[in-house]
């Protein structure tokens, strides 16, 4: 049972192919990568996934129902800018989810419902490193944090998708580093199948379960965009991630750069060298 | 160093700025001075002196005829229309705005409408709004809210666009219905920049209700300043100009102090835009 169902899929723009043939079955708890080259449709096809544009041909289902008509609290989003609302404070970033879930009226809460939904926030702030940073405008955070906020306010709506739109693409290294982190602590603690646009693979191999590359097969200027990009490649990362169970730092079983070279063991030198195998 | 680098101080850059202003007073007092010196009882360029008689006589004195302080009256008649008309422009541009610049279905209905409306020359309607809605002030608070309305509404429709439509999807995978996207999304995010365009509309809004006023009024700045243009008052006209000027500029004033108080995210994420 897959949770995100894919059955080939097209996407044109005006006579313009983007997208052909797109088969894809994500199992629950997955952590997807989509890479490949920029204009080669993995946008196109995460905002599909968010209904925000609709396929030509095929369908999409998630857990065996046909994909709503337009975006739901079922599948969460974090964009590389904008995900997150400039008007409110961090605090009110989050606790704003739980808002529109209780109170379809005014979009707001008060009293002891309010100060219930406050500690949930600042609990899901804390876990992603943000406690203390409550009472801040997102524009007075860096672009790390105001990326933690983003993922905050989307889990707090407990969505079972999350989607991710290239949200660490505009981040320094050592920043990102930190929040892959995060992120890899996120997936396995909470009950989430995770779906991200990247460009950079070797965030794609950090992070994920699966990595699914998009290209096009034909790209000649001259075949006038009659052919879209297709799934070429889907690599299982290995050994294999699997949720909830993060495995355990191996760095301290691995010699360093300038350790002697180990001869017997896993991680023993080449085993060609005379004398090296017991 | 280019001219483009130079900067001036915190000192210099406020004489800089004192200095248009003393330049304009002294080419009129020098005028003035220049005609009085002429003919003593030109009426044209008043001298220090009459204007602050006119402004005693106007301000701080009773009228005998009538037994009123005129520009209290004059004020409070003029204050009355002026935001009685912007506060029915700023509903009604803040209601059609949102609608316009956020549904798709009142885009396609009334969006070229409203930019046809905003086309009409608002004062060729003054005679059909005197004709219609007779010479009170329905007619007066009618005119400046058809020169300012559509204005806002097409700025806040605009402004409504401009919101990143990520905010759109990410407010809908929070769950937000279109009701509660424009409660807690659109209008605060709305608010800050209607200042801002409601700022820029205060010139109109002036020029409108002096323009009624001056056609059919009893009382106003607008009816003071026409009335006493018969008898060539510049004393009291000028008085008049310097006092409107100042309540514009205090308008204006006070709304970028609202602007930066009420919504004290506004200048740091327009400036991270």
């Amino acid at each position: 049972m897959s949770v995100i169902s894919v059955k080939d899929v097209w996407k044109e723009y005006d006579d313009r192919v983007v997208l052909e043939g797109i088969s894809l079955e994500i199992a629950p708890r997955a952590f997807v990568a989509l890479v490949g080259p920029s204009g080669c449709g993995k946008t196109t096809f995460l905002r599909m996934l968010l209904s925000e544009e609709r396929p030509d041909r095929g369908t999409i289902a998630i857990d065996g129902a046909p994909l709503p008509d337009e975006p739901d609290s079922g599948r969460g989003v974090v964009f590389q800018r904008y995900s997150v609302f400039p008007h409110l404070t961090v605090l009110g970033n989050v606790v704003l989810g739980l808002e529109l879930k209780a109170a379809p009226l005014l979009g707001r809460l008060f009293g002891a419902s309010r100060r219930a939904a406050e500690t949930e926030a600042r609990e899901i702030l804390a876990a992603v490193g943000l406690g203390g940073a409550e009472d801040k405008y997102p524009a007075q955070l860096s672009g790390g944090m105001q990326q933690r906020l983003a993922l905050a306010q989307a889990l707090v709506a407990k969505p079972k998708v999350l989607l991710l739109d290239e949200p660490f693409g505009a981040l320094d290294p050592g920043i990102r580093a930190e929040i892959h982190l995060l992120m890899q602590r996120l997936w396995h603690e909470r009950p989430l199948t995770v779906v991200m646009v990247t460009h950079d693979m070797s965030e794609a191999f950090t992070l994920a379960t699966r990595v699914v590359a998009f290209e096009r097969r034909r790209n000649e200027p001259s075949d006038g965009g009659r052919y879209g990009a297709t799934i070429t490649r889907d690599i299982e990362v290995w050994p294999k991630r699997i949720a909830g169970a993060p495995r355990p730092l191996r760095k301290s079983s691995l010699p360093g750069r300038d350790d002697p070279a180990a001869l017997t063991g896993d991680n023993r030198d080449d085993p060609a060298i005379e004398g090296a195998t017991p | 160093m280019r001219l483009i680098n130079r900067r001036p101080g915190a000192g210099a850059g406020r004489i800089l700025a004192l200095i248009p202003f003393v330049l304009v007073l002294g080419a009129y007092l020098v005028g003035s001075a220049a005609r009085l010196a002429e003919t003593p009882n030109d009426k044209l360029l008043p001298s220090l002196a009459s204007l602050g008689a006119a402004l005693q006589r106007m301000a701080f004195s009773i009228d005998p005829r009538t037994g009123d302080i005129l520009m209290l009256v004059d004020t409070e008649a003029s204050l009355y229309r002026l935001f009685a008309a912007l506060a029915i422009s700023v509903a009604i541009g803040l209601i059609l705005g949102i609608a316009i610049g956020l549904l798709p279905y009142m885009r396609a209905g009334l969006g070229a409408f409203v930019a046809v409306v905003s086309m009409v020359p608002p004062l060729a309607l003054l005679p059909i709004l005197f004709i219609t809605m007779g010479l009170g002030e329905a007619s007066k608070i009618a005119l400046i809210v058809i020169g300012v309305a559509p204005v806002l509404i097409r700025d806040v429709a605009l402004r409504v666009g401009d919101l990143p439509p990520q905010q759109m999807i990410k407010a809908q995978t929070l769950g937000a219905s279109t009701w509660q996207i424009v409660l807690r999304m659109v209008l605060p995010q709305t608010l800050p920049r209607l200042i801002d365009s409601l700022r820029l509309q205060i010139g109109p809004a002036w020029l409108f209700l002096i323009a009624a006023e001056a056609i059919a009024s009893e009382s106003g700045l607008g009816y003071r300043i026409f009335l006493v243009r018969r008898y060539l008052a510049m004393d009291v006209i000028l008085t008049y100009v310097a006092w409107i000027t100042l309540l514009a500029f205090l308008m204006d004033r006070g709304l970028a102090l609202l602007q930066r108080r009420a919504f004290p995210w506004f200048a740091a994420a327009r400036a991270t835009g």
